[in-house]
């Protein structure tokens, strides 16, 4: 296997749908064990870059390094060495939890116990119910499970907390957090610029198809105080969010 | 079509993820119950429906009306009373006869005479009255002391094979084994690809071809119970006759249900929505409930068309099964009807495997 210290490596990618250009030259480099933020409004090419690197779509043109592997030459191995969340995948609402997590575990040659993996997205309560019976937040923490049963090296998500509730988001940044710190590497989308600023360790900002904005959270909150006037300051730095998670705890709210 | 995994040997049988997607299919099929009552109930229940309403029975008597207004025409009336074979009636009066005749109530009137002759009154375009005609004449000639010259005895026979529901318990398990086949396929590819569950497969190494294989599998697990469910139905309640070999009415179900699980993998090919492919699954199956002799038998369609039909696959589906059951026709009697199957597998996989979307 070849070793590197890139776990995505993006040069001039480009991809269009017809007419409209959906990523117009994009340049990522992401290190082995970073996670990293791709951010942007709606349209600005993040779920097509993200689904390019996932080896889903084909490019039109640019150089696409995967794990140090391409798409055109590594086919199964990266397959086998990557973790995927899909923005809007519904998973077969006849199956329970674990007969979903053996199936998609049943596909990777090498992978996680089920039983582990259903625990660490705390759904052991949840085994043998049926998906369809679950909450918004419980299918979401199997998607991730799914893709975590193949003991993957990277992780895909994209949007994986939109539409949420600050208890189930938060549970989710936790496991994000926990992946991140056994020195593997995630790349995900989100919406929310407070997720972002928590979970990772640099952000891309994406517009039009390409970055526009490239830095460690504080780095571009710092880069913009120069050109934007300040907010009028707050007593405190805490959000809603915050206030809203002391009320009501961090305990799971899933029935 | 490329990757066939092969697992580590070392991997139990039950987490091959062949195995794992076919139970999959399984689970999903009975989980859900209206699924269950169409492949499985449902067939049954026509087939009780058809055989009671087409059961065999004997035909039906006659109504042969009689003016009768004094006890002069006695002797006609005792003539036809005492044969069985008819229904006689006495009317009083000619207005009460001829309303009788008028609104079909009775087929023939037989008007007698003082001179001890009688007159038949009836619409000879009616065919039942031009039997009751022939009935009630012989009826009266009897009774008149009539002598038939040539003597005659009567032997009565009931063919099983010739009956109704014969005819359409093959025809309804071809028709389930169109219906499983081509919605068991299509509607859960498609359903999977809206869902964009195939395209999370896809970000999988789990290999294609043993996705589309776990359908085959299961499809072939449930077409036993199907085909068992039906025709020992049909066996035991209505003694439909199984005059073929059992191993050859099993191979033509066999490459029957997966010509038809080809056919369902074409439709579904490219079909993004579930609404779309059910559309297209009626367009496919509808001209075959019609032409291809699942209810009546397709030779009552003109004979320009008869070549067309008889390459439909569920006419040559059907056939096959009739000559099976009801006429113990051997392999080689159905060659042709299998060939025009095995046709439709290749040409529908063939193409369905070109055209098919993964996305």
């Amino acid at each position: 296997m070849v070793t590197t210290q890139h776990a995505l490596l993006v040069k001039g990618l480009k991809k269009s749908y017809g007419d409209v250009v959906a990523v117009d030259g994009l340049d990522l480099e992401m290190m082995a064990g970073e996670c990293f933020g791709l951010i942007g409004p709606n349209g600005a090419g993040k779920t097509t870059t993200i689904e390019i690197c996932e080896g889903l779509l084909e490019r039109d043109s640019g150089q696409l390094e995967v794990l140090g592997m391409t798409w055109e030459s590594d086919t199964d191995k990266l397959r086998e060495k990557l973790g995927i969340s899909l923005q809007d995948t519904q998973l077969s609402e006849k199956l329970t939890v674990a007969e979903t997590l053996r199936l998609f575990r049943s596909f990777y040659k090498a992978g996680r116990d089920i039983g582990e993996v259903v625990d660490v997205v705390e759904l052991g309560e949840k085994r043998d119910a049926r998906v369809g019976t679950l909450s918004g937040g419980q299918k979401q923490r199997l998607a991730i499970a799914c893709a975590l049963v193949g003991n993957p090296e990277l992780l895909f998500l994209d949007e994986p907390t939109t539409g949420l509730d600050p208890q189930s988001r938060r549970q989710l940044w936790s496991l994000i957090e926990d992946f991140k710190a056994s020195g593997r590497s995630i790349l995900l989308t989100t919406h929310y610029m407070d997720e972002a600023e928590k979970l990772c360790d640099r952000v891309a900002i994406v517009d039009h198809g390409h970055v526009i904005a490239l830095g460690t959270p504080a780095e571009l909150i710092a880069s913009i105080g120069a050109t934007i006037p300040e907010p009028p300051p707050r007593a405190s730095s805490h959000t809603l969010e915050d206030v809203f998670v002391a009320l009501t705890g961090r305990t799971l709210r899933d029935e | 079509m490329s990757e066939m995994k092969t697992s580590s040997p070392r991997r139990r049988f039950a987490d091959r993820s062949l195995v794992q997607l076919t139970l999959v299919r399984f689970r999903e099929f009975i989980r859900q119950p209206e699924a269950v009552f169409w492949t499985f109930v449902f067939p049954i229940l026509l087939a009780v429906g058809l055989g009671l309403a087409f059961r065999s029975r004997a035909p039906e008597r006659p109504k042969v009306g009689v003016l009768a207004p004094d006890a002069s025409s006695a002797r006609v009336v005792n003539s036809l009373r005492s044969d069985s074979s008819l229904m006689a009636e006495t009317f009083a009066t000619d207005t009460g006869a001829q309303h009788a005749l008028r609104t079909g109530k009775i087929a023939l009137l037989v008007v007698p005479s003082a001179d001890g002759s009688v007159k038949y009154v009836y619409d000879s375009q009616r065919g039942e009255s031009a039997n009751a005609r022939l009935v009630a004449d012989h009826a009266i000639q009897a009774g008149g002391d009539r002598k038939d010259p040539v003597a005659v005895s009567e032997q009565h026979v009931t063919e099983r094979g010739s009956r109704y529901i014969d005819f359409v318990i093959p025809g309804l398990l071809g028709m389930n084994l169109m219906g499983s086949g081509i919605w068991g396929l299509g509607f859960a590819i498609v359903d999977s690809r809206s869902k964009r569950l195939l395209k999370r497969f896809m970000a999988t190494p789990m290999s294609r071809a043993e996705y589309l294989m776990s359908f085959l599998f299961s499809r072939m697990a449930f077409l036993i119970l199907e085909v068992i469910t039906l025709l020992g139905f049909g066996v035991i309640a209505f003694k439909v006759p199984m005059r073929g070999s059992v191993a050859s009415l099993a191979l033509i179900c066999i490459v029957s249900a997966l010509a038809f699980g080809g056919i369902g993998l074409l439709i579904a090919s490219r079909a993004r929505t579930v609404e779309g492919v059910s559309g297209l699954m009626n367009f496919v199956m509808l001209p075959m409930w019609i032409f291809s002799g699942v209810f009546f038998s397709s030779s009552n369609f003109p004979n320009v068309v008869q070549p067309l039909i008889k390459l439909l696959p569920l006419t040559a589906v059907n056939d096959a099964l009739r000559l099976n059951m009801l006429e113990g026709a051997s392999l080689a009697g159905v060659s042709s009807q299998l060939l025009v199957i095995v046709g439709w597998l290749i040409v529908s996989f063939v193409a369905a495997l070109k055209l098919f979307r993964w996305r």
